[in-house]
This record gives C-alpha cells, sequence and structure tokens, in this order.
C-alpha cells in the first residue's frame, strides 16, 4: 500500500519537475514574442481604500475627478455615474450644480416635438464624448475607448498560486486600481529587442490584452494643474485617476466596511455567547 | 430511530384543541425538539443545518432583487447597477446574494464530503443520499443561470459554452441547445427563461430538501463511528443539544460569509462580468464560476477521440459522468463498515481525492495547452477511479480496524480518564428539552 503511494507521488513530482523545465525553456523563447499578457504583473501601490478600515480621500478624488474631466473624458465615457453622486466627494450641493451646468446635454422632445440642449443639472449623467460605438471607434483608430464607470472592477490580472490564497487574509482587492496605475505610469518602457509593435499601437507591458494597445500615453508632467499644491507628475494623476475611478466604480465602498465592522463585531461576539450556552448545556454529556 | 410514538403533550387548551384537528406542531416538536440525535456528532454535521439557512438567505435576497431587475438584454446589466448603487442597501443585497451562491457551495461541498467520509450514503440511507445529489444538481443549473442575470461578459460567454455542451449529443443536441436559448445564440429569449427558471428551481430545492429532511428522519443521523443507534444513551435530544451545536457553527460560518461580503465582495467573481456582453467580443479565457471548474477540467481533459465517440462528445459525457457516478456511490462501495475512521487505506484514498478535487478545480480555471492537458487527465482518470475502481475493490481486500459495540461505548473510550461521573452521565434524559 504505502510503496504503491510512493511510487505515485515519485511518478507525479517527476512529471511536475519535467513540465516546469518544458515551461521555462517556453518562456525563454518567447521574450520577444511573448504569448501570456500582461508581459509584466501590476505594481503594487498602497490606497487609501484598501484594508478593512480603508476610505476615500476626498482630495484625491477631487484630483482624479480633475485628471478625469480634462484628460480621459475625452475618450472616455462614463455613463453609470449621475452628477448629483458628486458630492460624495466633498463637493457643495452648489458646486455640484455649477459642476453640472458646465455640460451640455440633450433633452426633449418638447411640446413641439424637437429634442433640444440645455445645461447639464445634478440628475443628469456623464454624457458621452461620442454619439454611439461606431463614432467612437471611428474617431480612435477603431478601438472603441471602454466606458468608466466600473473599469476599477473590470480589469485585474490573475494572481497565479499561491498568492491568490494570501489575498484572502490580506483582504487584496485593489487589482482594478493597481492595474490602471501601472497600465498609466507603464509607457515609458521600451520594448525588448525584436519585438514588433503593430503600427497605431503602443508599447506597454502592463496591458492586460496584448503586447501594445491602441490608445497612446495619455498622461504627461504639468498637464493637468492642481490647485492644493500635489505634485504634477505622472505617477500622481495616474494614482489619482484611478482612486477616483474605484470611486466610480465601487461609491459605497466605505459605507460596505464601516457596516462590515460593526457586522464582525457582532457575530463573533454572538458566536462566543452561543459557544458558552453550548458548552454550558453539553457540559454533563461526554461526547 | 424515530419509530416510537410522540412525546408531545400540548398543555393549553388551545394546543389541545390544534392538535386535535391539525398536529402541525406535534410534528416540528418530533421533529426539531425531542428528535434523537447521536451524542457524538462533530462540527461536519453542521452543515446540513447551515445549507437550510443558506438557501433561505438566498431566497429573501433574490426575491428583494428580482423587484429591481430587468430582465432584458438592453436593461440588465443597467438594472443591476441601479441595484448596487441607487437601491437602498442595493450592495448589500446583491453582494449578499452573489457571494451567498458561492457559501451555499462551499457548504454543500463540505456537506458531501463529509458524507463520503462517513459512509452517510450506505444503507439505509441510499434514497437520502439520492435526493441529496438531486438538491446539487438544481443548485448547480440554478448558479449557472443566475450568473448569467447580470448579463456581463462571463454571464453571456458562459452560457454560450455551457449550452454548447449539449450540441455535442448525437440527433438531439442541437435541438436542445435551441430550446434552451430560445433560439440560435444567446439573446433576450435566453436572458428571459434564464430568470423564470432562476426564480423556479430555488423552490424546487426546497421542495427536495423537505424530500430529503425527511428521509434523514425516517432513517436517522450517521456518526462518525458509523455504528448506528442502539439504545436511548446513544442519542440526545435535539434541543437544545443539536440545536445550540448548529446555531454556534452557523454563526461561525455566517462570520465567514460576512467577510467576504463586507471586505473582498468580488474576489469570488471575475472582473470581466463588470463589463456589459458583447456577442462579437470574446473573451481571452473563459470560465465558469469557480465551484463548476473541477467538472470544466473533467470537461477538456478528454482532447482524444474513443472509437465513434468524438472528443467533444467524450468531454460532455465525462463531465456529466462525474455527477452521474455520485447517484451509484451507495452500491459502488462494498465496504461493511461505514466510518473512514474505521478504514485506514479508504482514509488515504479519500484525502487524496479530496485533494485531487481542489487540484482539478485549479486546473478548470487554467487554459487547455501545455502541462495543464495531461494534468487534467491523470486527475480525471483518478477522480473516475476512486469511485469506479476503489470503492467497490478496496471494501473487499481491506481489513478495517475493530469497530467499537456501540456510540456510548466509543464515547467513553474516547473520555476514559477524563472525568470520573461517566457512569452517571451515560443516562442523561432525552427529556431536558
Amino acid at each position: 500500500m504505502k510503496k504503491i503511494l510512493a511510487c505515485l507521488v515519485a511518478a507525479g513530482l517527476f512529471a511536475l519537475a519535467g513540465a516546469g523545465i518544458a515551461f521555462a525553456q517556453e518562456e525563454a523563447a518567447h521574450e520577444a514574442e511573448p504569448t501570456h499578457f500582461p508581459i509584466h504583473k501590476p505594481k503594487q501601490e498602497d490606497w487609501s481604500f484598501a484594508g478593512p478600515f480603508g476610505k476615500y480621500d476626498k482630495g484625491q478624488l477631487q484630483r482624479g475627478l480633475k485628471v478625469y474631466k480634462e484628460v480621459c473624458a475625452a475618450c472616455h465615457s462614463m455613463n453609470l455615474v449621475p452628477f448629483r453622486t458628486l458630492g460624495e466627494l466633498g463637493y457643495s450641493d452648489a458646486q455640484v450644480k455649477a459642476f453640472a451646468a458646465e455640460y451640455t446635454v440633450q433633452d426633449g422632445p418638447n411640446a413641439d416635438g424637437e429634442m433640444f440642449e440645455r445645461p447639464g443639472i445634478p440628475s443628469d449623467y456623464f454624457p458621452s464624448p461620442f454619439p454611439n460605438k461606431e463614432a467612437a471607434a471611428a474617431a480612435n483608430g477603431g478601438a472603441v475607448p471602454p466606458d468608466f464607470s466600473l473599469i476599477a472592477k473590470a480589469r485585474g490580472v490573475e494572481r497565479g498560486f499561491p498568492t491568490f490564497v494570501f489575498d484572502i487574509f490580506t483582504q487584496y482587492a485593489e487589482n482594478g486600481p493597481d492595474y490602471i496605475h501601472s497600465l498609466l505610469t507603464g509607457y515609458d518602457e521600451q520594448p525588448p529587442a525584436g519585438m514588433e509593435i503593430a503600427e497605431g499601437t503602443h508599447y506597454n507591458p502592463y496591458f492586460i490584452a496584448g503586447k501594445s494597445l491602441a490608445m497612446a500615453k495619455p498622461l504627461s508632467d504639468d498637464q493637468v494643474t492642481y490647485d492644493d499644491g500635489s505634485p504634477q507628475t505622472v505617477d500622481q494623476y495616474a494614482r489619482d485617476v484611478t482612486a477616483f475611478l474605484m470611486w466610480a466604480a465601487e461609491p459605497h465602498l466605505e459605507t460596505r466596511k464601516q457596516t462590515g465592522f460593526g457586522v464582525m463585531v457582532f457575530l463573533v461576539l454572538f458566536a462566543g455567547l452561543v459557544y458558552l450556552t453550548k458548552r454550558k448545556v453539553w457540559a454533563d454529556i461526554p461526547h | 430511530m424515530s419509530g416510537g410514538h410522540s412525546t408531545y403533550t400540548p398543555t393549553t387548551g388551545f394546543g389541545k384543541w390544534f392538535d386535535a384537528r391539525m398536529p402541525l406542531p406535534r410534528l416540528i416538536h418530533d421533529s426539531f425538539v425531542s428528535y434523537p440525535v447521536p451524542r457524538n456528532l462533530n462540527y461536519a454535521y453542521t452543515f446540513g443545518g447551515i445549507l437550510s439557512i443558506m438557501l433561505v438567505a438566498q431566497i429573501l435576497t433574490g426575491v428583494v432583487l428580482a423587484m429591481h431587475y430587468a430582465a432584458d438584454t438592453t436593461l440588465a446589466f443597467g438594472s443591476v447597477e441601479k441595484i448596487m448603487r441607487d437601491v437602498n442597501s442595493g450592495w448589500l443585497l446583491r453582494y449578499l446574494h452573489s457571494n451567498g451562491a458561492s457559501m451555499f457551495f462551499i457548504a454543500v461541498y463540505i456537506h458531501i464530503f463529509r458524507g463520503l467520509y462517513y459512509g452517510s450514503y450506505k444503507a439505509p440511507r441510499e434514497l437520502l443520499w439520492i435526493l441529496g445529489c438531486i438538491i446539487y444538481l438544481l443548485m448547480m443549473a440554478t448558479g449557472f443561470m443566475g450568473y448569467v442575470l447580470p448579463w456581463g461578459q462571463m454571464s453571456g460567454w458562459g452560457a454560450t459554452v455551457i449550452t454548447g455542451f449539449f450540441t455535442a449529443i448525437p440527433l438531439v443536441g442541437t435541438w436542445i441547445q435551441e430550446l434552451l436559448l430560445g433560439g440560435f445564440s444567446v439573446d433576450n429569449p435566453t436572458l428571459n427563461r434564464f430568470f423564470a427558471l432562476h426564480y423556479l428551481l430555488p423552490f424546487m430545492i426546497a421542495g427536495v430538501v423537505v424530500l430529503h429532511v425527511w428521509a434523514l428522519h425516517v432513517v436517522g443521523q450517521t456518526n462518525p463511528t458509523g455504528i448506528e443507534v442502539k439504545s436511548k444513551t446513544d442519542t440526545v435530544a435535539f434541543t437544545p443539544y443539536a440545536t445550540l451545536k448548529d446555531a454556534f457553527a452557523m454563526i461561525l460560518f455566517l462570520a465567514f460569509f460576512a467577510y467576504f461580503v463586507f471586505y473582498i465582495p468580488n474576489y469570488l467573481g471575475h472582473p470581466d462580468n463588470y463589463t456589459q456582453f458583447d456577442s462579437l467580443k470574446t473573451p481571452a479565457h473563459i470560465v465558469p464560476e469557480w465551484y463548476f471548474l473541477p467538472f470544466y477540467a473533467i470537461l477538456r481533459a478528454i482532447t482524444f477521440n474513443i472509437g465513434p465517440i468524438d472528443s467533444k462528445l467524450g468531454g460532455v459525457l465525462a463531465m456529466f459522468g462525474a455527477i452521474a457516478v455520485l447517484f451509484v456511490v451507495p452500491w459502488l462501495d462494498t465496504s461493511k463498515v461505514k466510518s473512514a475512521r474505521y478504514r485506514p487505506s479508504y482514509r488515504v484514498f479519500y484525502w487524496l481525492f479530496a485533494i485531487n478535487a481542489i487540484f482539478l478545480g485549479w486546473l478548470g480555471s487554467k487554459p487547455a495547452e501545455g502541462w495543464y492537458i495531461p494534468a487534467m487527465q491523470i486527475s480525471t482518470l483518478y477522480y473516475f477511479a476512486f469511485f469506479l475502481v476503489v470503492m467497490p475493490v478496496l471494501g473487499l481486500i481491506e481489513t478495517p480496524r475493530k469497530t467499537p459495540n456501540s456510540i456510548t461505548e466509543a464515547v467513553l473510550e474516547k473520555n476514559r480518564g477524563g472525568s470520573g461521573h461517566l457512569a452517571g452521565a451515560t443516562a442523561v434524559p432525552e427529556t431536558k428539552g
């Protein structure tokens, strides 16, 4: 019995080792023409909203909104986010109204059956930069810029074994933000010698679906003016807009984590009390 | 073992009046208060109770979610986001429901593995086991259809792949697939019928659960020794003993559940499902929910033709076979001894099977390429060998350890050298509840 098991284990290990060697050789051959993406795993950053007591940094969200509005919004829509929620970024009702009014939205039909344009109001959603998907594709070399409402939850690089097990205990849930930040700051790396980059695309080793993407490097230093003294660097812009996108994707994150703390404390105390009761009741019964 | 007369005695006038006309309180008293359970049940036996509260929780959150959901391809994705953003506590309901499905499967897998370890499927509990297998099948159908409703990329493409399996069946395959889809591809009719069925199936599960519990209460619970209950000292009353133990385990399980809901609610999901389904844009890797991954690996392990059966049909047969084999487990196991506690060799194969099942799940999340394919094949082979070779053969050749004569004896053996008032303790009255 034991012998058979030992043989099985040995055979298994041997097969694994063989596979490992084959795999390593394959990897080396593919440096110039990789087959698995992204080429680099996303860099893990510290986020104020990570962890059990995570909170959004309102100043950062406001800066992120500015970056989105002045840079990203030229191509990327944010269809699911209404202006009225911007109060959560720390703006007053009047500021939200003024912000919405900067946009022009189409409304109607009016009593004459005509569509008309008017300034935005808080209940409006961020208007799309393109009238439809076809127009978006035509203006961007065939690639439709994805909507940003959920992008921070809709992207995530696989963590692999055993990291994905540890992630349960460290509460790592920032795959999306780490990916976005890495992508935005990853344009400066040069492709390895011999790699061919398709015309009209841009090399980025952090891109999840290939070696290059249609979007050119979107951010550069001093592109957006900050009025709170934060550094006007690509890294800071990327960080801020990523935090803003996380908020856009998960606006109730703070409430969720705060509620969670209360729920966990209650359940642990309740479990303790029930356990003591159970022990008392079972005390006289060997089991 | 639940035989014997009822101990329910209504005390109030109304209670007597009611009992004479419809003895529902008597049924509840006999089933959940005075019902005798083996005194030596460990925490592995608490998952039945956990599963029943999970079913109730899923139905409750699901009914409220359905009030806000729109089963239409143009509205579904947006309506789920409306729930997440604008419905009061909608984010909580939706995360409870989506993570609840995963928790339901974690609990059911522990429950099934408990049964395999302690031989809970053996006579006279074959029907009880089969009813459980039917519940599991219904759960799989419900979980799959529920995953389609948010209408994300994995929803639509998962549905495309899974309904595609049926086309492998000769003659009627395409007809079945078109019936499931309500057309030639995943579209509005698919979403509508999946929503209708996703709302229906949980109530069918509840119905089979009633049968499952009924069958359980006829034959009684197994216990870690695998020895049937022989005398009153072997058992304790369901209330307060099992009730409190189950309650404690349930609260711990809820804490585990809450940890996922409040801190890592998207851990068990796939990022692609936050992108609306696009029938023209195939994701790089289409993977089903984690609880289907072992079967997905078995499906893709069959990369070769076997005689007239091509690899596609072979894969589908292997996948359905992997579930079908569970139904005949009571007749595959030839051992006279129920519990793995007294079967040292079976125990080794059992734990190998458990590790292998987890490994299959991991392989299921990987693309079918490179060394993953032979690994899937070896793992699939062991999966079936466990049921079709180990179970029948081992029961005949293995020498089990000596089993105790009764549950009480086993308990006393375990506690020997412990407290000195055992003799008195064994005579614990069942009337304590």
